[in-house]
């Protein structure tokens, strides 16, 4: 504990010099203020559909031009934004708020209880991801929340296994000993010094899931999993896109462009963190 | 070992079994009709219940499950409602499609992988380094499906090299076939071969700094005579763990690039098989990829504990 | 005798051309005889008298199995396997006099036996055929002689005829109907060659086919799911004919390209938005005629189909006799929209619009629920695969509104049944509908079909949006493939390649 502490002081001067942290945070920043600012602000509504303008080119009025129903594309690309964020921000909460604690559970019990945890996350682990992802929608039927929850089930595993992982050699250092034999509980014991010292790996996965949650939301709104219309969705702009490469290439570069800076600026986001947090992950790279 | 094994072994019968019972549940509260989807809008109701008693889902559920598990343990795995031909036989040619287009993308991402990576390695923090870095992190970050469409776009349809879509299959010749596969395979090596170069790079810069390569410089060999003999096979643990992982990927993941390019693999046969309520094409399916994932890890799970006997005691 | 000398003379006049050709270093001038044809949809298996996937049809009729009767490219109905029929006075009984000489695939003979066996098997109790309704009206089916059926109907049905030349009332034979989902054996003038699952169905010339020959020795139909992959491959070549291209936007290309030919043509497709007439606040006719005011069809077909698909104001098309037009009943007006709203007292709805896999409900789907937010309606999309929507929506009526196309030919009657969908359930129309049943006047019968037609309209049952089109693109050199699509098929008995 006390060495993170002392890490502290260095860690903004050094997170000042690491570049890929900087870029990453910076496009992380940017996509995130983006998609804020859609809230109170568009150049246009991105839901209002309008014939007669479709298929425009560049210009003045509408910067990125609009699609083939004469929505402004810039507008739904920050529109976009939010759905993006929103629902991998929600798929990590789940991850998290489910397999962290499976996970601890099954580190600090072992035995039937550990085993029966760590076996439904090889269950779930094997189930092909987008048929579960279909499966969700035609039991609950589409829209936000499916692709959360679709997203959000593999994302336990991932951390159930990160956490499992983590707490089995802790249990058996010194600090945990001494608490055990102190005759603390095991729950308790879990909440003080297991979990506070695998923060910042937890910290750092969660970063990468972010990443790869924005590519699941992209690829389950290509398949009209995701959010509907008229919620602005950068996968489902792929979608509409397809057929109008020949006439509208920009109508499919945009889109993807988007999806791929913010999984880029969220992967260098994560790698830096790991550097930044966890020296002994870093290494000499 | 040998409790341990007994052990080990009955988890994962009861994984397998529990599994197939929550594969079977799923099916039974997914919403639609086999009958009703075959026979459309004019089907009256005499007829839709004909053809459900043929099919034979007009039995109870629990004697469904226990007709498909036990099928399935004989390697019957039942027959498919829409086609009317084994599923067995519908799996076997997807997999003359899904396991070549895997093969074909795993060769494409090692052979871009592995040089790439050592080069950066070999180049460390240099401009070269840097940029084979910097085009890994865009590699991981393009979304295949979006990178297959453009594929598509330039190669198809501007350049006409390559066909858009479609598998003649391997009656038609090997090479159209193999054509109709390169796209969709570069599609899939892509973000695949960025992963596996990171690795790599990472991978052999760790070794670099080991005692045994201060050692073999020592005995006089010279750094790429070190880095040949001694590195790079040890390099290749973490490498080859890794690509294991992204067959598996490869061969159940590509629902999405065998939809965009209209391939008859096994991804798509699910997709379909669920859009039309095929459902005992969906559960042998899923129960098929479950099962070979779920005994691939207990398969590790075992080498490792031949390994380390360690791991025995903790399981 | 004449025909087979011919046949060899063309024979050889082509193989002289072949070499000719190959003298002279120039394309062969013959005409080709094999033709790819690009389909979206994989038919699940090739029974037409098993499963209701038009892609089973698009594939198998006429071309490998055949009814008694045909129908033709303009809608009408034509001798197949029976020659001609006769009528009985009172219109019950039917005779149907066979073709002579013809042969299934397997070489077994057909005759008045094969037809007892196809009606009855799609009648019996344990038939699973899709339009098993349209034998209802049979009362008997007898073998008079090997050439001779009778058919004797519970009431008179001058639809018989038609109802024959549909694809689930082709004549098959016992010895192989049970295999036909995989080994068709019909009398058609192609029989099955070789079906790659998932890429293509090949077919191959029937030599012993009792008809005209057929100028096409090889068909493959390649199957395209993709729209940007059939524009790819018509473009490259790979597909000789795209008989319903799924791409209205890609169109323009096609038009500007002198080696394509494209034909806009109509289907029987009446595109709704289909309101559940049984249900709050869609019983009340002011809301939907409100929904009928705020639909603003131009703009709809414009963004939807990229301005391909003819308007329509009632469930009928305009190609059929007895049309009336009344595209103009409900002008686009959201002023007036919102007023009805009003005095309905239904300001503020919230409804939810179903749409099923089809590009023209998905994209039809979004542009109309902006035209009815517009108006202030809240309108929430639920995307649904067939599966569910035959379920939830066909089956259990559970829906507010969905978009769909109703593509079976003069099925004014859906309007006239009680448990269908939409819940329309008006005694005067169905009044009217029985009167036009048992008119045998044709100008009366004209002229009930106008009156059903504008009854529907003026209780705004229903948005009719536009008439699905028929797209056809294939190479210009190609010709006898159908405009128009009365039934779905693609017919390729009169398909030949220019010379």
């Amino acid at each position: 504990m006390s060495a993170v502490v002392a890490g502290r002081q260095g860690l903004a001067a050094r997170a000042l010099g690491h570049p890929s942290f900087l870029v990453g945070a910076a496009i992380s920043l940017v996509v995130a203020a983006t998609a804020l600012l859609s809230f109170v602000w568009t150049p246009h509504d991105p839901t209002v559909l309008d014939i007669g303008r479709k298929l425009q080119p560049l210009s003045a009025a509408h910067w990125l031009g609009t699609d083939q129903y004469g929505r402004d594309v810039l507008s739904m690309i920050m529109g976009g934004a939010v759905t993006s964020m929103a629902v991998s921000f929600v798929a990590v909460g789940i991850g998290l708020g489910l397999g962290v604690p499976l996970g601890l559970l099954a580190a600090g019990r072992r035995g039937p209880v550990g085993e029966a945890v760590m076996r439904a996350n090889d269950f779930v682990f094997a189930f092909p991801a987008l048929v579960m992802a279909i499966m969700l929608r035609d039991i609950f039927g589409p829209g936000a929340l499916n692709a959360m929850v679709a997203i959000g089930i593999f994302n336990v595993p991932v951390f159930a296994r990160l956490a499992y992982g983590a707490a089995l050699p802790l249990w058996t250092r010194e600090f945990v000993m001494a608490a055990r034999v102190a005759g603390k509980g095991r729950g308790r014991i879990t909440l003080e010094h297991i979990l506070p010292n695998m923060l910042s790996l937890i910290i750092v996965q969660a970063t990468i899931q972010l990443s790869l949650g924005v590519l699941a939301e992209a690829a389950l709104s290509y398949v009209g999993l995701g959010v509907q219309p008229p919620a602005p969705s950068w996968g489902r702009m792929l979608n509409e896109a397809q057929t109008l490469m020949a006439i509208a290439p920009r109508l499919a570069l945009v889109p993807g462009l988007a999806i791929v800076v913010t999984v880029m600026g969220l992967n260098l986001l994560g790698d830096g963190l790991r550097d930044l947090l966890d020296p002994r992950l870093a290494r000499e790279r | 070992m040998l409790t341990f094994l007994a052990r080990r072994l009955a988890s994962l019968l009861v994984t397998l079994a529990v599994a197939s019972a929550v594969i079977f549940a799923v099916m039974e509260v997914l919403p639609g009709d086999p009958a009703e989807i075959m026979l459309g809008t004019n089907a009256r109701p005499d007829t839709l219940a004909a053809l459900r008693a043929n099919l034979g889902l007009d039995r109870p559920a629990t004697e469904r499950y226990v007709a498909w598990v036990s099928g399935f343990l004989q390697g019957d795995l039942g027959r498919s409602y829409t086609y009317s031909v084994p599923v067995g036989e519908l799996v076997a040619q997807r997999l003359w499609v899904s396991l070549p287009l895997a093969a074909i993308s795993l060769l494409l991402t090692v052979l871009i992988a592995i040089p790439v990576g050592a080069i950066a390695a070999a180049r460390r923090n240099r401009p070269v380094d840097i940029g084979i870095m910097a085009a890994t992190q865009v590699g991981i970050a393009v979304p295949n499906f979006w990178f297959a469409m453009l594929l598509v776009f330039v190669f198809a349809v501007s350049l006409r090299l390559l066909p858009a879509g479609g598998f003649p299959g391997w009656g038609a010749g090997l090479w159209p076939a193999l054509r109709s596969l390169i796209l969709p395979a570069v599609a899939l090596a892509l973000p695949q071969a960025s992963i596996l170069a990171r690795v790599m790079r990472s991978s052999l810069i760790d070794t670099l700094g080991e005692d045994y390569m201060r050692t073999a410089r020592a005995k006089g060999l010279s750094r790429s005579e070190a880095v040949r003999r001694h590195a790079l096979r040890n390099a290749l643990i973490p490498v080859l763990t890794i690509m294991g992982l992204q067959f598996s990927f490869l061969l159940a993941g590509t629902i999405i690039i065998e939809n965009v390019f209209f391939l008859p693999g096994l991804g798509r046969l699910v997709f379909q098989a669920i859009t039309q309520r095929d459902l005992i094409v969906v559960k042998s399916v899923v129960m098929l990829l479950v099962a070979s994932v779920v005994i691939v890890n207990f398969l590790v799970e075992l080498a490792y504990a031949a390994v380390d006997p360690r791991l025995r005691r903790r399981a | 005798m004449y025909r087979r000398l011919m046949q060899c003379l063309v024979r050889g006049a082509a193989a002289g051309a072949v070499s000719a050709g190959l003298l002279l270093g120039t394309p062969a001038l013959a005409a080709r005889t094999d033709i790819v044809l690009g389909i979206r949809l994989e038919p699940p298996h090739l029974d037409p008298t098993a499963g209701a996937a038009a892609a089973i049809a698009e594939v198998v009729y006429n071309n490998v199995f055949q009814g008694l009767t045909r129908i033709d490219r303009d809608g009408s109905v034509k001798p197949s396997l029976a020659e001609r029929w006769d009528v009985s006075e009172d219109g019950k009984v039917y005779t149907f006099h066979l073709r002579q000489g013809v042969k299934f695939h397997d070489g077994t003979t057909f005759d008045a036996e094969d037809v007892k066996f196809s009606l009855d098997r799609a009648r019996a109790a344990d038939s699973v055929n899709p339009q098993k309704g349209l034998f209802e009206p049979i009362e008997t089916v007898e073998v008079v002689d090997p050439q001779t059926v009778r058919i004797t109907l519970k009431r008179p049905s001058g639809n018989l005829p038609f109802n024959l030349g549909w694809a689930a009332a082709v004549i098959v034979a016992p010895e192989s109907a049970a295999d036909n989902k995989t080994q068709p054996v019909g009398t058609g003038p192609f029989k099955l060659a070789e079906w790659v699952k998932g890429d293509h169905v090949t077919l191959v010339r029937n030599d012993d086919y009792w008809g005209e020959p057929v100028a096409l020795e090889k068909a493959t139909f390649k199957i395209i799911g993709d729209p940007t992959a059939s524009f790819a491959a018509l473009m490259a070549g790979d597909v000789d004919a795209f008989p319903l291209f799924p791409a209205p936007e890609n169109v323009p290309q096609f038009e500007a390209d002198p080696r394509f030919t494209v034909v806009v043509g109509n289907t029987q497709g009446k595109t709704v938005l289909a309101m559940n007439n049984g249900r709050k606040p869609f019983d009340d006719i002011r809301v939907r005629r409100a929904i009928s005011h705020a639909v603003d069809r131009q703009a709809l077909i414009e963004g939807a189909m990229h301005g391909y698909g003819k308007p329509i104001g009632s469930h009928f098309v305009p190609q059929d006799r007895g049309y009336v037009d009344l595209t103009g009943k409900y002008p686009f007006d959201p002023e007036k929209a919102r007023a009805l709203l009003k005095e309905a007292g239904a300001e503020n709805l919230s409804v939810q619009l179903v749409l099923p896999p089809p590009d023209y409900a998905r994209r039809g789907g979004e542009v109309l629920a902006s035209q009815l937010r517009n108006v202030g309606i809240s309108v929430e999309i639920v995307p649904m695969e067939w599966a569910q929507w035959l379920g939830e929506v066909f089956r259990n009526k559970n829906f507010d509104m969905t978009v769909v196309s109703h593509v079976e030919p003069l099925d004014l009657d859906i309007y006239a049944r009680d448990d269908y969908y939409f819940g329309y359930r008006n005694p005067e129309y169905r009044a009217l509908y029985e009167r036009f049943v048992a008119s045998t006047d044709e100008n009366e019968r004209l002229a009930l079909l106008g009156t059903l037609q504008e009854k529907l309209a003026d209780d705004a049952v229903n948005v009719w949006l536009f008439l699905l089109p028929k797209i056809g693109i294939w190479d210009a050199r190609l010709e006898g493939l159908w405009e128009n699509t009365p039934v779905p098929a693609n017919d390729l008995t009169g398909v030949k390649w220019r010379e």
